[in-house]
């Protein structure tokens, strides 16, 4: 990597004060999840019926749930669930939503094609596709995966066949292919580098969604089976005590809002950072 | 510019007919006979292989789905397995409280989400844009469930303002009735006025850099002038047509709002059909919304094309 | 000799972009003055700073990034009072946009707001400055368009931009300039983008507005051809720096600075039959973009007449015989 533009990175990345915190922030909550077993005050199936519904105290940072559970311990094993499904959605429909992207700029005969599809699944709101997609494949955490997935796929697409237009266009790749380079390799190498920033920043948008998204899913009784402690299933299970124990609802929230938050503002910085336009314009 | 209208009207049709397509493979994916389900547990082999014959059930794949697609061309999108009705009918009768809810929000989104939108792109990089682009991320970071059930702890539970839940009793006047929206409005008005904040600073700012803005500032026309006529005035046809498509996506994308209010609204009703795997109502559900959406869309387009003046002649 | 207060008299003028990682002086050292009555043409490459020129003249530089980092931009009113445009507050500068100072640009297919009929946008003007009513303003609008010979002018007046040809479009941008009698026009390139019939009226429009209302043109261009047929005074930039400037006549005759002469050789009335008989056009080698991070004579890396000292030394702006004035330490010379 260039060692001048990772340098002039940094220094973009210091001065957005927002944008630093927020990715520290995302980084903390990735560690937490990954450290569970070892930072967890106590364990996350661990009943105390004496202890049940306790609020927020010394002991039990975010009170106790309806078996006497500890929030605060339930909530970073959540994290778990919630981020590392997230992370496999961003993870599959970058590359399906790429390799599409390419084909659709690429090959005219394609495009026509891959587009209508994807204008067809982006008439359907995210939400409900999911849900249909999750009623005929089955609630699994597997297969909320896939349903989302196949949701945010057409939007990576087109951010990718948007840029790739465009960069096809440009001088260079017209040299490559003059010079008989092949258009695997064009594509792969020579389009790809070029898109690869727009892609990064559509990755930690739909980081962010899919985080909400299978909240919203659990929430629904339609995506994570109960008995695995995601934010979404913890709010769905807390929200019958929400009239005498709020916080059962409240820190996962929160949990959910702080991670889609920053991922968010970790988006934006990067679009930022990485937009020459806006070098100029400054 | 009639050409450019039959045009968009083929394309719609072709989107209509990939979800029509889509959501008749995808079903059949789903595990379990219909036929089974529908009839349930009690039912004997012999009543099943009855049942699949009189739905055309035992007709190849293909057959089925041509049979389909000619139904729902004429617009009879089957029978609810459940509610012992059509499925158009079921989602007529949910209809009222989701449209209300959908034009409220989207009322909402657009009063918070436009103003903030520009002010965000007229003091691009201060303290204002900061704060704007800061809560309109915010709003988009928040789960509407989540935020529904505070509301419903705060202004409906602890302070008793709003009611808790539902749509009125059975008969309830349309003032009743549309008072039970007003938290779930406000919900939804907030989570989406961040998506209209954030398309209304882009094409500000898009606007904002055109050469006739220029042209306006060199006539020494007074800033807000530039801004309310000459920039804002370019940017009103892009914006009505996202609030537009929000509005259109609200109307499946309330589901979880409905639910969480207990709203007897077509997210309501797709949530329990789900539940129940009443298969027709989902698929029905899928196409009256992506055919809305659709609508909308061609819609918008045809209007612009109507008033643009670009496009008049 | 002297002269009559000039109508516009820039004192090097210095121009500074603050970007998030630096900043850049895309203009300093600009000094050139406009007559009324009279046309000064700013001659030279794109990059060279004269459309940073011009809008800080305008006052118009990208905010908050741009800013007038040092000198002074000396303009007399209509009321005869003299001012320093440069540290007008801004909403007084706003005033003098549309009324004293107008502009026009090089992109007349993009300069007009395409949701307003051209008639509403000369009078939008009108009235901002004068406070007349809206039937008046239209009137004049009218009155305007005919004036840069639009035929029909109260129909064309109720049509939209997309409606008009490009030349038509750029007649409207002089009306709207003109309508509120400025006592400086500020023309950018103004028929770069047009056909060459086209140009050739465009330029005798305005070469008639200016007679007509003794007002004062600053044209830039790149092409001095244009320069030959409308200007009165010349000042060639290079650079973000002038490097000389003269009166038309000196300027075509005597050129002095190294880079004017290889401007003047470009032309191509000046070509020189090649090997096989046909005229060749020549061009300057390199480019501007090869005088970021030079310390010495900015034109010293393209100039055919280098001495060591050029690469060490900046020249300075010398005045010499008959307001002539050069950027170059080897006049004397060459």
């Amino acid at each position: 990597m260039d060692f001048t533009a990772l340098r002039l990175f940094l220094k973009r990345l210091f001065k957005r004060k927002l944008v630093l915190f927020a990715a520290i922030v995302l980084a903390l909550v990735v560690i937490l999840a990954i450290a569970a077993p070892w930072v967890a005050p106590f364990s996350p199936t661990g009943m105390k019926v004496s202890q049940r519904l306790r609020p927020p105290s010394m002991v039990n940072w975010f009170g106790t749930d309806e078996f006497g559970r500890d929030i605060l311990s339930r909530v970073i094993y959540g994290g778990r669930a919630s981020l590392g499904i997230g992370m496999a959605v961003v993870l599959a429909s970058m590359i399906a939503g790429t390799t599409l992207g390419l084909l659709a700029g690429y090959f005219r005969a394609l495009d026509n094609i891959i587009m209508r599809i994807v204008d067809a699944m982006m008439s359907l709101p995210d939400i409900l596709l999911a849900i249909f997609l999750v009623a005929v494949l089955g609630a699994s955490a597997g297969n909320v995966v896939l349903a989302l997935t196949i949701v945010y796929t057409p939007r990576v697409t087109r951010v990718v066949r948007g840029s790739t237009l465009v960069v096809r266009e440009l001088p260079f790749v017209e040299a490559a292919h003059v010079l008989g380079v092949s258009t695997w390799r064009i594509l792969s190498v020579h389009i790809l580098l070029n898109v690869a920033s727009p892609i990064l920043v559509q990755a930690t948008f739909i980081f962010a969604y899919a985080v909400l998204a299978e909240a919203g899913l659990s929430f629904l009784g339609t995506g994570v089976p109960p008995e695995i402690p995601t934010w979404g299933t913890m709010i769905a299970t807390g929200q019958q005590y929400a009239d005498q124990a709020v916080w059962l609802v409240l820190f996962p929230g929160l949990a959910i809002v702080f991670s889609a938050l920053s991922l968010q503002l970790v988006g934006d910085g990067l679009r930022d950072m990485l937009d020459p336009k806006l070098r100029k314009a400054l | 510019m009639l050409v450019n209208i039959a045009r968009r009207l083929a394309a719609m049709l072709a989107v209509m007919f990939i979800v029509a397509t889509m959501v008749f493979f995808l079903t059949r994916l789903a595990p379990g006979d219909p036929a089974s389900l529908m009839l349930g547990d009690q039912a004997t082999a012999a009543d099943v292989a009855q049942l699949r014959k009189t739905f055309g059930l035992d007709q190849p794949l293909i057959v089925q789905y041509v049979l389909w697609l000619k139904e729902v061309a004429s617009g009879n999108l089957g029978q609810s397995i459940f509610l012992q009705r059509p499925v158009l009918q079921a989602i007529g009768e949910r209809a009222e409280p989701t449209f209300f809810l959908a034009l409220f929000s989207i009322l909402i989104a657009a009063v918070i989400g436009i103003p903030a939108g520009i002010a965000s792109a007229v003091w691009r990089g201060r303290h204002a844009d900061q704060v704007a682009s800061g809560l309109a991320m915010l709003a988009a970071s928040i789960p509407s469930f989540w935020l529904g059930l505070l509301f419903m702890q705060f202004f409906a539970v602890r302070l008793g303002w709003f009611p808790v839940a539902g749509y009125g009793d059975p008969g309830a006047g349309l003032v009743q009735r549309l008072y039970h929206l007003v938290l779930p409005a406000t919900v939804l008005g907030i989570v989406n006025s961040a998506l209209i904040t954030r398309f209304t600073r882009a094409s500000m700012l898009d606007v904002l850099s055109e050469d006739y803005v220029r042209t306006a500032r060199a006539k020494g026309l007074p800033e807000h002038r530039i801004i309310l006529r000459h920039a804002l005035g370019n940017t009103l046809v892009p914006i009505i047509t996202v609030v537009g498509l929000t509005a259109a996506l609200l109307i499946g994308g309330a589901i979880i709002t409905e639910t969480v209010f207990g709203l007897p609204g077509i997210g309501n009703l797709v949530v329990s059909a789900v539940l129940r795997r009443d298969y027709p109502v989902i698929q029905g559900a899928l196409i009256v919304i992506a055919g809305i959406y659709v609508i909308i869309n061609f819609a918008i387009d045809v209007i612009y094309t109507l008033v643009d003046p670009r496009v008049k002649t | 000799m002297t002269l009559p207060a000039p109508l516009l008299d820039i004192e090097n003028l210095e121009v500074t972009f603050r970007t998030e990682e630096n900043s850049v002086t895309p203009v300093r050292g600009v000094s050139l003055r406009v007559d009324a009555g009279r046309t000064t043409a700013l001659v030279g490459e794109s990059g060279s700073g004269k459309s940073v020129t011009s809008l800080a003249v305008m006052g118009l530089l990208p905010r908050p990034a741009g800013s007038i980092s040092a000198g002074a931009i000396r303009f007399r009113m209509k009321s005869g009072e003299t001012s320093n445009l440069a540290s007008l507050a801004p909403d007084v500068m706003q005033r003098l946009r549309g009324s004293e100072i107008a502009m026009i640009f090089q992109e007349p297919m993009t300069s007009l707001n395409p949701v307003l009929t051209v008639g509403e946008q000369i009078a939008e003007q009108v009235r901002y400055h004068t406070g007349m009513n809206a039937s008046a303003a239209m009137r004049r609008a009218e009155e305007m368009l005919g004036l840069v010979e639009i035929p029909d002018a109260v129909r064309r007046a109720t049509e939209y931009p997309h409606q008009m040809s490009g030349g038509m479009r750029q007649r409207v941008m002089i009306a709207l300039a003109m309508s509120c009698n400025p006592r400086l026009l500020i023309a950018d390139e103004p028929t770069t983008a047009l056909d060459v019939t086209i140009q050739a009226q465009i330029l005798a429009l305005i070469d008639r507005l200016r007679k007509e209302h003794e007002m004062g043109v600053l044209f830039i261009t790149h092409n001095l051809g244009v320069v030959a047929e409308v200007a009165d005074d010349v000042t060639v930039m290079y650079a973000g720096e002038v490097v000389e400037s003269a009166d038309v006549r000196t300027l075509f005759r005597n050129p002095r600075h190294p880079y004017t002469q290889a401007l003047i050789n470009c032309l191509p009335a000046r070509a020189l039959p090649g090997a096989d008989g046909r005229r060749v056009v020549r061009s300057i080698p390199g480019a501007v973009a090869s005088a970021a991070g030079v310390s010495g004579c900015k034109f010293a890396p393209r100039c055919a007449h280098t001495l060591a000292a050029c690469h060490v030394s900046h020249p300075a702006l010398e005045t010499i015989d008959g307001g002539q004035t050069i950027r170059c330490c080897r006049w004397r010379d060459l």
